[in-house]
């Protein structure tokens, strides 16, 4: 054995620092971050300036939120479409509680947590139990929010949207907690900034250091091994479902804070736009591959690259054709880097 | 390690109660009306392995899975140390000591090996919401009890899919051994392997046999059986062609049952017929020649 080693010592000896960069995930992702700022910098002084940075930072959080337990999910093997619309029934669930009903802010903030949590825990088991791709089980549960969404509001406000959120007692230390502004340079920078960068780093250590981070890996790589070495992957599938819809509890309510006023239609169409920041961030849509760091990256590219177009005096038509690109090339990035890690398999 | 070898030292005291780790006593399972395994018997003792041998659909996998707790008999009894166990998941068996390493090996292509060692057994350290995974000890003992399996892992974060299929099912074997097996049960490891990786995992069987594990050792392969074996039970189509200890059957015999004597000389004959094809002939000539030895 021992000579048997040695021999394939000799074999894997030309792994060269570069080749081990290659194989972290979000290796790919950071090096399109650099190459799009820079891209953007040389056409626009605003967009370096601090209020640039500001202003697609802000864009980048929005997403990249999201895209964290976008991530995890995917990492976990399964996707959420209904992750985007979910935003909004948290935020308009939060909003009708108390500005129609009279509900206590906080009250009506653990409410509508408690119903995320189980719309999440919905998605999670409707997918373990049946078996179904998650792509069917939550495309179902996007439609179906949508209605409720849009019929709900409807029925409650007369209207498409909720507002007056600014007017319920207790708003002033939410709007301080999710929606304020936190001065950097001179310029106004959101707290959710903040917030997502610690989302980010929280998820990182949960995925990496953490026991449930090795099962949504283990969960996502091989249900079946997971299984049979006790891994309890229902649970884990469960709960990064919760997780999910948990994070578009954070996202609707900070939304609905901010401005006080939330449309019935949020979140429509940006679940997938969480899906590609994970994937140009090096996400496996196999899933037991990617990063959570990777998945933020995503978000900044995308959030850079959506107001770097506006700075640089380009038509904003085209925005989505770069997206499309990118999205291409994360994918067939990752393509090259899952052939690497599994090439001398036999 | 040690609490093992406590436990073989005093299983082995000098006396008439030499319990066997694990005693099959006429099990059946049925699948609707497919009776996939029919009154099989056979013993594992500790520090000794009993190879289970069959050809496709002989019934091996239903049997590994009624002693890894995935399938539970509808005849018969499963005897651990002599008291009737019955394992209603393959957490169960586990605990009790029963540890399989399926053909799929149960490891995660894409995770780094130290990761996949511990799977679903992470160590953690710290408390509260601030418990982790310890990767440190992790990585200590996996470097630890791949060595004593006599493996130098090169890299501990390579992906496992990066390893040769010897060194994967090492891992596997190593890393049943480390979570206190008492009763290995290797499903087909030799099966997908070149002559030398196959004489590899041989070597890992002897090692774990000699830590004081029983070892059931599922192949097809007599040659792989034989020189490693204490014990053989031959199945086909779900019953049993005998159980013989080590002494009661010599390699030649133990071949010709496991390939159906007549009609493997027939099938010989009928191939080298069938042309000069090289590849066939050969085969033939080969097939021939083993039937010959056998008498």
């Amino acid at each position: 054995m021992t000579a048997t080693a040695a021999r394939a010592d000799e074999r894997i000896a030309d792994v060269g620092v570069l080749r081990r960069l290659l194989v972290k995930p979000e290796f790919g992702a950071l090096i399109g971050a650099v190459v799009i700022f820079v891209f953007f910098s040389i056409q626009s002084d605003v967009f370096r300036s601090p209020a640039g940075v500001a202003n697609w930072l802000d864009g980048a959080s929005t997403v990249g939120l999201m895209a964290v337990p976008v991530a995890m999910l995917m990492i976990g093997g399964h996707f959420d479409l209904s992750a985007g619309v979910q935003i909004g029934t948290a935020g308009l669930a939060t909003g009708i509680m108390t500005t129609y009903w009279g509900l206590n802010v906080y009250a009506s903030l653990v409410a509508s947590l408690l119903l995320m949590l189980a719309i999440g825990f919905v998605n999670g088991y409707l997918v373990t139990r049946t078996g179904l791709p998650s792509f069917i089980i939550t495309l179902g549960m996007f439609l179906g929010l949508q209605g409720i969404n849009l019929g709900v509001t409807k029925q409650v406000t007369n209207t498409v949207q909720v507002s007056n959120l600014d007017l319920v007692p207790g708003y002033h230390l939410l709007k301080n907690i999710l929606g304020s502004t936190v001065s950097v340079a001179g310029k106004p920078f959101q707290i959710a900034i903040l917030w997502w960068v610690l989302f980010t780093a929280l998820g990182s250590w949960a995925l990496l250091k953490t026991r449930f981070g090795n099962w949504i890996f283990a969960t996502g790589g091989d249900p079946n091994a997971s299984k049979n070495v006790g891994v309890p992957t229902n649970r884990t599938t469960i709960a990064l479902f919760m997780l999910t819809s948990a994070m578009a509890w954070f996202v609707g309510n900070t939304q609905i804070v901010r401005f006080g006023t939330i449309q019935a239609q949020v979140g429509i169409g940006q679940e997938l736009i969480f899906i590609v920041a994970a994937v140009i961030g090096g996400c496996l849509l196999t899933g037991g591959y990617g990063s959570a760091i990777g998945a933020s990256v995503g978000a900044l590219i995308f959030g850079m690259t959506q107001q770097g177009i506006v700075y640089a005096n380009w038509n904003s038509d085209w925005f989505k054709l770069f997206v499309g690109a990118m999205l291409l090339l994360a994918v067939l990035a990752n393509q090259f880097v899952r052939r690497f890690a599994e090439q001398s398999r036999r | 390690m040690s609490d093992i070898e406590i436990t073989e030292a005093s299983e082995v005291s000098p006396g008439a109660d030499d319990v066997p780790l694990l005693e099959i006593r006429d099990v059946t399972k049925m699948f609707g009306s497919v009776i996939s395994l029919s009154d099989i018997s056979t013993t594992v003792r500790a520090g000794q392995v009993t190879c289970v041998l069959g050809d496709n659909g002989a019934g091996k996998s239903t049997f590994i899975k009624i002693l890894s707790g995935v399938y539970q008999p509808d005849r018969g009894d499963v005897l651990m140390d002599g008291e009737p166990v019955r394992f209603s998941s393959p957490r169960e068996a586990l605990d009790a000591g029963v540890a399989t390493v399926f053909q799929d090996l149960a490891v995660v292509p894409l995770m780094a090996v130290w990761r996949n060692f511990f799977l679903g057994s992470e160590p953690t350290k710290g408390w509260g919401p601030f418990r982790r995974f310890d990767a440190e000890t992790a990585k200590k003992i996996t470097r630890a009890e791949m060595a004593d399996m006599g493996i130098d892992i090169r890299d501990l974060d390579q992906p496992v899919g990066t390893l040769s299929g010897g060194e994967r099912q090492s891992v596997a074997i190593a890393r049943a051994v480390h979570f206190g097996a008492r009763l290995l049960i290797l499903d087909e490891p030799t099966s997908a392997l070149g002559v030398k990786q196959a004489g590899t995992v041989l070597k890992y069987i002897v090692q774990a046999r000699d830590k004081g594990l029983g070892v059931i050792f599922i192949t097809h392969n007599p040659h792989h059986a034989y020189p490693v074996g204490d014990r053989f039970l031959l199945l086909k189509r779900g019953k049993s062609l005998g159980d013989f200890a080590k002494s009661e059957i010599s390699l030649a015999e133990l071949t010709r049952l496991m390939a159906g004597g007549a009609e493997l000389e027939q099938l010989a004959h009928e191939l080298e017929r069938e042309g000069d094809k090289s590849e066939t002939s050969a085969l033939g000539r080969e097939l021939l020649d083993d039937t010959k030895t056998l008498g």
